[in-house]
């Protein structure tokens, strides 16, 4: 191994002081250990702002959806009545820590957490996700860390403005339509620009001006001259391919919009960019985060800096986090990401240092190579789909006992498609990467047609994935997309065998 | 290069970042939230009058929609702890929809089909409620306050006015921190005097060179412990305590309200749940005045009896209506059990002004000179609209006496302007 951590240096004489109750001189000792073992794995990380907080702060960290700011909407609101709810009937424990992918990275310690706990969490969330932030290249592609609290900041601050400029009722109902689309808001392959608060700001009245001459120039009902290029407009097309920005398009063409609606759509879209990646790499990112904080505790507790008591205390919560009840367990409900990511990284690492044959043949290039650099590569290149796809061991399919369950349509019974035996792990795991594909969670819905020279009907078309139909609240949604279109909003849904489904929803005017 | 940039102690500082999306989400579901109030209202006794409310809200209403895959077509589900399976095994389907589901689907929506529910905070629920009636703000903000303060003591603090000086407790501070700061002095001095004292006695005490230095430092010390001691003040600012007194909420005295409603076969539901409101504003007008409040409720037909109320609000009987076997009733309990001087007498009455014809002109009487000398306040709300002799007589007393208001109620909102005097007199700041 290259780096020095390896050989454990001088036991420590004595164990960092270890009381129940943190106080801040022992969270900045902590900190200190931690940051200096996780220099010594080269974990890059962003600086680290740690916050203090409360369990009600935590919970309204929760309700934004973990922003510090985000704007004000109802279903803020909801999510806020739901978690406070289920936390004060005990339902539910919050989560001991919140960490922001921003820059400096702002990790929330809750002041109730014990100081165990705190390092814990400092070790998880401000090395673990910290670094996965920095290195991971979907964060890299997509979201800019240095930017996004300022960007909410700005968005905050505008969609308030525009409540009191229109009101409260139209902010919301706009906004209500925007997040019904969220998900299909986001672009997949093109890199979009860096958000920055003041180019915001400076460019946003120049742009709406723009974009609304845009949008007039493609209606424009003035007469043309006679017989110019009526046939090519006839048989012109538009968009003349396909687009899956569902929320771009709108905010680009939709025929009605206001300038500041516009805008709204806009900060919607980016917000929802913003968390692309995140939903991409789920297991990825908190296994990465789980598996730092046990090896940077584990460190220093061979070192000798850390006291048994302690130990027991956040191996525990620990052991809690990775446990992945079997199928038919009262409290199965799919696969814990922590578990699984947990499991890989560390099943990663094994393959490096103690290769069975069985390794060899299946990973002939990690097998022995420095755990350090294969670990920091997988995370760094791959999202959970082709993450599995390329790291999932025979082994720890066996560990599992992973079986993949065929639902076919047609087909009265499942069938169990495959198991943990060599005949099965191939397409087991392809199976479980598919699982992982966002394309397969999520319906491909794109914008397909927009018919220019009569009603102005806006046509999506669902492309059906495995003949897997949309579900009850298509309908719903089409509503929030007519009301953003201003006009009709067709949705066909195409089965393999070309067979269409046809959704549509009237304009609300 | 990681470095630690900051530690920030946030738990001071915003709290409640939600309120704002709080208050949409209400705003959102107002009407709902304004249903769960009203039956809210009409379910509770007048006393519980103040307090928070469960809202259901069916999950479906406050859904977001997205689309999503719905049921059907060809998935496969990678499942943990597979224990007798091999491949090719056949299982049969399960019931409920999902279908093997499990996987990323259930894990993402989690939660069930059950209703949403939460519960408004008492202050929220009252705003509801005056939004029903109508109040003016100035009233909300006084039914919202406690007017009247009562000053008592609390103790003693180290800091106040010399007039709250407490000259006993600060003697006995003083001396008591006299005691603790010389006594290990004063125990040295005797020491120190019995050590020189023997010294002195000791017969070669004139001779011996030793003996006569020592002396001379004993000595020495001695002076300078009692130079000390004196330096220790005989007052000391930390001495001094004053009384502390705190200015709490009392309301100042007891009162008795008398419930006065018609039950006869005219009187539906509706008209009962006005006159519940109404029952209700004056006394929470009330609690915010007195200590102690009781209710009393008599209802009457033909006759007037004292009733729970439970049983005042939610038997109906039938057949005529003599108004003033109430009104007489309430004077015999007036002078049994209210002596006036000691209570503060108020009278609600609800009616929907039907009433024997020649009954009328008698309970103007006994109002008139029995009745309107003995209370604070007598409020009279007619819930139906037709003119009636009750009415007619009624509106003569109100003329003549300052203390007697009455109104026609057809809506929530018509109820508040029969206090309007009420809240005038009671609660402007003079």
């Amino acid at each position: 191994m290259s780096t020095d951590v390896e050989t454990p240096r001088a036991r420590a004489q004595e164990p960092l002081p270890s009381p129940s109750d943190w106080t801040f001189e022992l969270i900045e000792q902590y900190h200190g250990e931690i940051a200096r073992v996780a220099r010594g794995y080269k974990l890059d990380t962003y600086p680290n702002q740690l916050e203090i907080i409360t369990a009600e702060q935590m919970m309204d960290a929760y309700a934004s959806v973990g922003m510090p700011v985000i704007y004000r909407h109802w279903s803020y609101g909801k999510q806020f009545i739901a978690t406070e709810k289920n936390y004060r009937r005990g339902h539910m424990g919050l989560a001991y820590e919140i960490v922001i992918n921003s820059d400096p990275c702002i990790a929330y310690l809750m002041e109730e957490n014990t100081m165990a706990m705190q390092a814990l969490v400092i070790a998880h969330a401000a090395y673990g996700h910290n670094s996965f932030f920095k290195g991971n290249y979907l964060f890299k592609m997509w979201t800019d860390a240095s930017s996004i609290i300022d960007y909410l900041v700005y968005a905050r601050a505008y969609i308030a403005e525009c409540e009191e400029k229109h009101g409260l009722a139209a902010v919301e109902d706009l906004l209500d339509s925007c997040h019904a689309l969220m998900n299909h808001g986001v672009d997949r392959y093109r890199r979009p620009q860096k958000l920055s608060l003041a180019q915001e700001q400076t460019r946003r009245e120049e742009r709406e001006h723009y974009l609304q001459q845009q949008v007039n120039d493609l209606w424009r009902t003035l007469p043309r001259r006679a017989g110019s290029d009526a046939a090519e407009e006839v048989s012109r097309r538009f968009p003349a391919e396909p687009q899956e920005n569902l929320l771009y398009f709108i905010e680009k063409n939709a025929p009605l919009l206001e300038p500041w609606q516009r805008e709204v759509v806009r900060i919607v879209r980016k917000v929802a960019q913003y968390f692309y990646p995140q939903r991409q790499t789920q297991v990825m990112n908190e296994g990465w985060a789980t598996f730092w904080h046990y090896t940077l505790l584990n460190t220093l507790y061979d070192e000798g800096l850390l006291a048994d008591g302690f130990m027991i205390e956040w191996l525990q919560s620990h052991t809690n986090v990775v446990f992945q009840p079997p199928i038919g367990h009262r409290a199965y409900s799919g696969i814990n990401p922590y578990a699984l990511g947990f499991a890989m990284y560390t099943d990663l690492r094994r393959i490096c240092e103690k290769p069975t044959d069985e390794d060899r043949r299946w990973f002939p290039d990690l097998a022995g190579s420095p755990w350090q650099s294969s670990l920091d590569y997988a995370m760094r290149n791959f999202k959970d789909e082709s993450f599995i796809g390329q790291f999932l061991s025979p082994k720890l399919m066996r560990d599992f006992r992973f079986f993949a369950v065929a639902d076919m349509e047609d087909e009265p019974e499942l069938e169990v498609s495959a198991i943990h035996d060599d005949s099965g792990y191939r397409q087991l795991r392809e199976s479980l990467s598919r699982q992982y594909d966002l394309n397969h969670r999520e319906p491909n819905i794109q914008v397909w047609s927009v018919n220019l020279r009569g009603d102005r009907a806006l046509t999506l078309r669902h492309t059906q994935h495995n003949d897997r139909p949309l579900n009850k609240e298509a309908n719903e949604v089409l509503k929030h997309v007519a009301r953003l279109w201003g006009f009709d909003v067709h949705l066909e849904s195409v089965d393999s065998r070309g067979h269409v489904t046809r959704y549509k929803a009237a304009s609300p005017g | 290069m990681s470095v630690l940039q900051q530690i920030i102690d946030r738990r001071l500082s915003g709290k409640n970042k939600s309120i704002g999306n709080r208050e949409r989400f209400l705003r959102r579901y107002r009407e709902q939230i304004g249903e769960a109030v009203k039956r809210a209202v009409s379910g509770r006794g007048i006393r519980d009058l103040e307090q928070g409310e469960d809202v259901i809200l069916p999950r479906h209403d406050v859904s977001e929609p997205v689309f999503g895959h719905g049921d059907g077509g060809n998935r496969e589900y990678v499942h943990p702890g597979n224990r007798e399976y091999v491949k090719g095994d056949r299982i049969e389907r399960p019931q409920s929809g999902g279908g093997g589901g499990g996987g990323s689907q259930a894990a993402d929506s989690g939660e069930g089909e059950d209703d949403f529910v939460f519960r408004l905070t008492k202050e929220e629920f009252m705003r509801v409620f005056f939004e029903d009636l109508a109040l003016p703000h100035l009233i909300r903000t006084q039914l919202a306050e406690v007017p009247e303060w009562k000053t008592h003591r609390a103790g003693f603090v180290t800091d106040g006015m010399p007039s709250n000086l407490h000259v006993v407790r600060s003697m006995r501070g003083a001396l008591s921190r006299r005691i603790a700061l010389g006594g290990e002095p004063r125990r040295e001095l005797r020491e120190l005097e019995e050590h020189l004292l023997k010294l002195r006695r000791n017969p070669r005490a004139l001779e011996d060179e030793l003996i006569i230095r020592e002396i001379k430092e004993t000595e020495l010390k001695i002076e300078e412990l009692k130079k000390n001691a004196k330096r220790i003040p005989f007052l000391d600012p930390i001495d001094l305590r004053y009384r502390n007194r705190v200015r709490v909420p009392v309301p100042s005295a007891k009162a008795v309200m008398f419930c006065l409603m018609d039950v006869s076969g005219s009187m539906d539901e509706a008209r009962k749940d006005m006159s519940k409101r109404f029952f209700m504003l004056l006394y929470l007008f009330l609690t915010r005045h007195y200590d102690k409040i009781e209710l009393v409720f008599i209802r009457h037909h033909t006759q007037a009896t004292e009733v729970t109320e439970d049983e005042f609000f939610h038997t109906t009987e039938t057949g005529g209506t003599v108004v003033s076997s109430a009104l007489k009733l309430m004077h015999e309990i007036v002078r049994a059990r209210y002596p006036s001087n000691e209570w503060n007498i108020y009278g609600a009455q609800a009616s929907d002004g039907d009433n024997w014809h020649q009954d009328s002109g008698q309970c103007r009487k006994i109002l008139d000179e029995q009745l309107l000398p003995l209370v604070r306040y007598y409020a009279y709300v007619q819930v139906a609209d037709a003119e009636q002799n009750l009415w007619e007589e009624y509106a003569q007393l109100a003329e003549a006496h300052q203390n007697f208001a009455m109104r026609k109620v057809s809506d929530a909102a018509d109820i508040y302007p029969v206090f309007r005097e009420l809240f005038k007199k009671e609660g402007a700041p003079t």
